[in-house]
Formats: structure tokens, sequence, C-alpha cells
């Protein structure tokens, strides 16, 4: 074997190595959608996050804007307080909604951001206010079924019911 | 500088308490060829490599150069061995590199000459054991006579002092053995080295030796110019030098009594 | 009688446990000398880099073949497999994520590190071992060449950084056999196939984990093919001896150790 033969044949299996990697960090892993640019920090208080994780994403209209940095828990309010990375491109409002969401019915959590009207917009350090919880499925099952125990006896009454998302969601 | 350029002194060598040497004394002069003989098992091989310092004595030591080789660190050892060159049993040529780059070996690795000039030290080695065509083949390719010439061309690579040779003769037919023979006598003498020679092959060594050590029972049994050995009354010089079947060295490894045993045997099947 | 014979069998078989105990124990002490000496000795084979270079050829060039193919039908097995289970629960698209995190996490490095140890492993280990047989070792030392330096070093860090290298082809190529069944073949959208993937591979958790992991079984891998060779019985029926023991260990490790990376992994 020729010594120039060989030194070609090692970069070759050096090169498609490198390029195996790199289709498994662009193509296959998250590191292109994990990339966003510099951004400001809002935190958010929720009675209660679900299976919210840190490095979760926060969508607004479905597109990812920012990722969840970390959760702790407030031991003076009894609050989860949620800080959140938000992309330096897009301003919200103070008024914005953050609710925790489901991806489809057992997929992973992620906040979703749905603006409000206000003039001012959020600046890095700020708190959003309006926070929806994520929805524990146990406790709307057992509101589900304690509904429809009420509804059998008070069948007189059926209209007042109130529908199930209403019911559990504890608007602030 | 003393006149001898290694030096046994009363050295002991043994594994796990079975003494393969017990106190022996060898002086190699410079330029001159010497020859250990010995029966197979007696030791010989384990002299180089006490020599070379890949062993440690158990007792006594040996001096190159006059520097005791045990007690050289790896760096000593190392600059001891540049000084020598061996020439091993079936060669050891490296199997992965072509004959030309054997001999280049030492030269790459322990110089820093320039490739030009190790194409031409390398040819020249190799036209010295007269292989200077065969530069291109890989080891596998070679006659066991070419690969020790190439081995040897390896050994001298480097212009050592001391050249060993471990069981050079063993397994040539005649006519390789006649080359590597004429070829150890002029190569000592042509690059003023130091030749050791360790044997079992009477009328080659005889024929280039200046001075012989027989080794048996890890004792130095005789010394002597080929000549004076060859005349020895010494019971076992005789047996050895001759070829005797039985004498000192007995046909028998030793055992219990042949009648009492195949009787024994016999008893033994029957219970 | 028959008593004092049963213990006499029961002495003699805890007597040959204790010695095989102590063997493995001095096995295993030799094994990590040499390969501290390889990294003491390191230096040469990166100032000479064509000695490393000739030996990536060896172990790494010349797996590459029985990598892809390994890889290829591993991914095309996965992705079968998956979506035979999938489509009960009507989320085939998830096909994608779980051939990729399959293969990232465990099938990559586990399987690319057993497949080089018999054929890279096996290789070096019989070289050695016959280099140490004719004497090219002996011959070696006494040129003044340290055999650790010249001979385990260069190999030594070729197979450590072939092994990701390898890997990673591996994880690849069997993405994209189960990239193969999975969308021409069975059906499964192709925008889902990669979005899917994309949403639950995560870099750092997956991907540099897996290459942790080859980097690991690199070193493992290639230092007990390493130390059979040197260890051998300078004989035909040792160097074979010692190349079977080099896939054996090499395998056993590699699965015994995956475990315990693993759970770090998981917990960290």
């Amino acid at each position: 074997m020729d010594r120039t033969t060989l030194d070609l044949w090692v970069g070759i299996f050096v090169a498609i190595g490198v390029a195996a990697l790199f289709g498994l960090a662009m193509k296959v892993g998250n590191l292109t959608s994990s990339k966003i640019g510099p951004t400001y920090t809002v935190t958010a208080a929720f009675d209660n996050v679900g299976s919210l994780k840190p490095h979760a994403p926060i969508k607004s209209a479905g597109v990812v804007v920012g990722r969840v940095d970390n959760i702790v828990f407030n031991s003076e309010t009894y609050e989860a307080i949620v800080t959140l990375n938000i992309d330096e491109r897009y301003a919200f409002p103070v008024d914005t909604f953050a609710n925790i969401y489901t991806a489809g019915l057992l997929g992973e959590q992620y906040i979703g951001l749905e603006a409000g009207g206000d003039e001012v917009v959020l600046k890095n350090g700020d708190k959003i206010d309006k926070t929806q919880d994520a929805i524990v499925l146990e406790k709307m099952i057992s509101q589900f079924l304690f509904n429809k125990a009420s509804e059998t006896e008070a069948k007189a009454d059926v209209k007042a019911a109130p529908p199930v998302g209403v019911e559990l969601d504890s608007l602030k | 500088m003393t006149s001898n350029i290694v030096e046994i002194d009363n050295l002991s060598f043994g594994y796990k308490g079975r003494l393969l040497h017990k106190g022996i004394n060898m002086v190699f002069p410079r330029g001159k060829v010497v020859a250990i003989m010995g029966g197979s098992g007696s030791g010989k091989t384990t002299l180089l490599r006490l020599i070379g310092g890949q062993i440690k004595p158990s007792h006594g030591e040996v001096r190159v150069d006059g520097d005791v080789v045990h007690k050289q660190d790896r760096e000593g050892i190392y600059t001891l061995r540049r000084k020598m060159g061996m020439l091993f049993q079936h060669g050891a040529l490296f199997t992965d590199l072509s004959v030309f780059d054997n001999v280049a070996f030492p030269m790459r690795e322990l110089t820093d000459l320039p490739e030009a000039m190790i194409r031409d030290l390398v040819l020249m080695k190799l036209n010295a054991v007269g292989l200077r065509g065969a530069h291109q083949f890989m080891p596998t390719e070679l006659s066991g006579g070419m690969a020790r010439r190439v081995a040897l061309a390896r050994a001298i690579a480097l212009d050592p002092a001391i050249i060993m040779y471990d069981e050079p003769f063993a397994g040539l037919d005649p006519i390789s053995m006649g080359v590597i023979c004429a070829l150890i006598r002029s190569l000592n003498d042509a690059l003023g080295a130091t030749s050791i020679i360790v044997s079992h092959d009477v009328k080659e060594t005889f024929l280039i030796a200046d001075y012989v050590y027989f080794v048996a029972n890890g004792e130095v049994a005789a010394e002597g110019t080929p000549e004076d050995l060859m005349q020895s009354k010494l019971p076992f010089v005789h047996q050895f030098v001759h070829g005797d079947k039985d004498g000192p060295v007995p046909f028998h490894y030793p055992a219990g009594d042949y009648r009492s045993e195949l009787l024994q045997a016999s008893s033994g099947q029957k219970g | 009688m028959m008593k004092s014979k049963l213990m006499l069998s029961m002495l003699h078989h805890l007597r040959g446990m204790g010695h095989r105990m102590i063997e493995r124990t001095w096995r295993l002490g030799a094994g990590a000398r040499l390969f501290f000496l390889a990294i003491v000795y390191s230096g040469e084979s990166f100032k000479r880099f064509h000695l490393t270079l000739r030996e990536i050829y060896f172990t790494g060039v010349m797996s590459l073949l029985i990598i892809i193919v390994s890889a290829f039908f591993v991914g095309m097995v996965l992705a079968l497999q998956g979506y035979n289970t999938l489509q009960k629960y009507g989320s085939s698209e998830a096909i994608g994520v779980l051939v990729a995190l399959a293969l990232v996490r465990e099938l990559g490095p586990v399987v690319t590190a057993l497949l080089f140890a018999g054929r890279a492993g096996t290789a070096i280990t019989a070289e050695i071992g016959l280099m140490k047989t004719t004497e090219q070792l002996s011959a070696m030392e006494m040129m003044a060449v340290n055999p650790i330096a010249r001979v385990v070093a260069p190999r030594f860090w070729a197979g450590v950084i072939s092994m990701p290298i390898l890997a990673s082809i591996f994880s690849m190529v069997g993405i994209l056999g189960g990239y193969l069944v999975a969308v021409p073949l069975i059906g499964v959208d192709d925008g889902a196939f990669w979005s899917q993937m994309q949403a639950n591979v995560d870099f750092s958790a997956d991907i540099v984990n897996g290459v942790i992991k080859s980097l690991v079984f690199g070193v493992v891998c290639t230092m007990i093919a390493l130390f059979e060779g040197f260890d051998a019985p300078p004989t035909a029926e040792g160097v074979s001896r010692a190349t079977t023991r080099t896939v054996v260990i090499s395998s056993l490790t590699v699965l015994g150790l995956d475990f315990i990376l693993t759970s770090f992994m998981l917990v960290v």
C-alpha cells in the first residue's frame, strides 16, 4: 500500500465520519431547532406545571419562540416559578397569556404564549401575570365523572352543567 | 578503556529458584569472534539476553564497555543497545515492512538522517550481504537463508561495536550456511566489531571463531581456541565436538529403574 | 472414604478458583500498566503521525464495509419491527424517533464496538502475538526502539480515533436504512419521519452521549486487543487462544460497561 493512497483512504474515512456526525446533529438531532438567537428572560408563576421540563419549547401561534430555562418552587406562594428565555426578535405585550399545553393527547408539554392587546411590551426580568396551568388528566377525569353524577341527580338542571374545560381552567 | 568490550563476571541467573547459570565468567576482547557453545537448553541465548539487558542477573554482573548493564535505567540500556546489533535465530524481520524498510528501520527510528542518505546506506548494507537486488521484496517472499542475510544487514545498519548472533546456522542449507559463515567473519573484520556467536554447530563455529566457551550445567565447562578444543581430552568437550551418542551428557533422561517401572505399569492396569 | 474424597475434590476446585482469581487480577493489573505506558509513550505516535495514520487505515478504514452493511440491515430491521408495534397504537410516524434513538443511544456504539472487536481487535491481537512469537518485538527492543511507543501507542490511538467515527457512521447509515423501509416501503409520511425525530432526539443527551460511549468502547476494545496480543504465549496455539479471548472479553466488557454508562447518563 502506497503511503499517499493510504492517506487518501484515511482522509475519506474521517470525512465520512464527520459527515455522519454532522448529519446526526443537524438532520436527526434538535441542534438546529434549539438554536435560537439572543434571548431575554421573563418569569411566570403557575399553580401547577404538570410535567413541564427545562428546555421545553415556548410556542406562539405554533412557532417556537423560546425555551424554558428552569423551574423552581416558591415556598412562600406555593407556586412554580418558570423562567422563560424568549428570542429577542419577538416582542410580546405585557398582558400576554402563558398557557401550558400538551402536544397531542400524551405528548410532551410546552408553553404557549397568546399575545394580549397592551401597547407596552415585556422586557428582560418582567413577570407574566396571566397564566394557565397544565391540564392534569386525573383531575379532568374525576371532574368529568363528578359532573356526570351530579347531572343524573339533578336532571332538571342539565344546561347549567358547565363544559369540562372551563370548569378546570382556573383563570387568574 | 579496557581491551575487553564485554565482560561477564561471576554471573548467576535463574527462574523461580532454579539456577540456569552458576557463576559464569567470560571476556570478549575487541575485534574478535567469540563463540558460546553448548547443548540445547544450556542457557546460551539467555546469556545474549543478559548482555542486551533484556533480563536481569540474580548475582554477578555483565559489563559492556565498562558499564554494568543491569544497573542502567531505561535510557542507559538503550544507549548501550545502540552499540549492539543482534541477529535473531529466525531473523525476526518485520513482516509488514519490505526488505528495504526493514534495514532502514533502525536508521529511521534512531537517527535523523535525511531519506536520501538512508537510501544509500541501506543499499550499501544490502550490498554487503549480497541482496541489493532483493530490496523491494517482502520478508515472506524470501528463503530462510536470504531472510537471515537481510536480518544481518539490519543488525549492522548502524555499524555496531558488538554483533550478537543467536544460532546463525540453525536450519540452513549448506550453501547458505557457508555464506553466513563467511559474512560473519568478513563483516567483523571490516567493521572492526566484536562478534558473539551462540551456536551448537561445531564445524562452522570452529571455522570462524577466535575463541570458544563451552557451557554445560550452568557453568563454563571448557574454553580455548578451536584448535585446543579439538584436541581436548575433557569427556564433555570430546562428546560435543565429535557428536558421540553417550557420554557425560547421558542418552537417557534421569528415570527410575526400567524393569520395576514396566512391572508397575502392567500391575496398575490389572487393578 | 467417600466423604474425604468429596472433600478433596472440593478443595481442589476451591484452589483452582482461587488460582484463576489471582491470575485474572494479575492480568487486570498488567493490562492497566500497559494502558498507562501506552499513554506515557504516545508522544511518538503524534510526532510521527503517519504511524498512527497507517493504523487508522487498518483498524478504521478496513472496518468500514462491515460497519456500513451491518448498520444498513440493523436500521431496516428496526424500522420493520418498530412499525409492526407502533401501528397498533396508531403512531407509526414515531418510527423515525424509535429508529434514531435506538441507534444513536445504544445500537450505534454497542454494535460497532462488537463488530470492531471481531474485525479490528482480533487483527491487532493476532498481529502483535505473531510479532512476539517471531521475536520481532525482542528485535525491536534490542535495537533500542521501545515497542510500546512504536507498536502499542499508534494502534491504541488509531482505535480510539476510529471507534467514534465508525459509530457515527453506523448510526447515520442505520437511520438511512430505517428511512428506506419506513418511507418508500411502508409509506410513513416523509416529513413526519424527520420532524418527529428532530423533536425527540436531543443533541447533548443522545448524540453526544453516544459519542462518549463509543470513545470509552474504543479505549477498552483496543486496549484489550493490544494486551491479549502482548500477553499471548509465543506459540501458534497461544496466539489463537488470545485472539478468541479478545473477542469474548471485549464483547462482555462492552455490554457490561454499556449498562454502567447508560445508568450514569440517565441519572445525570
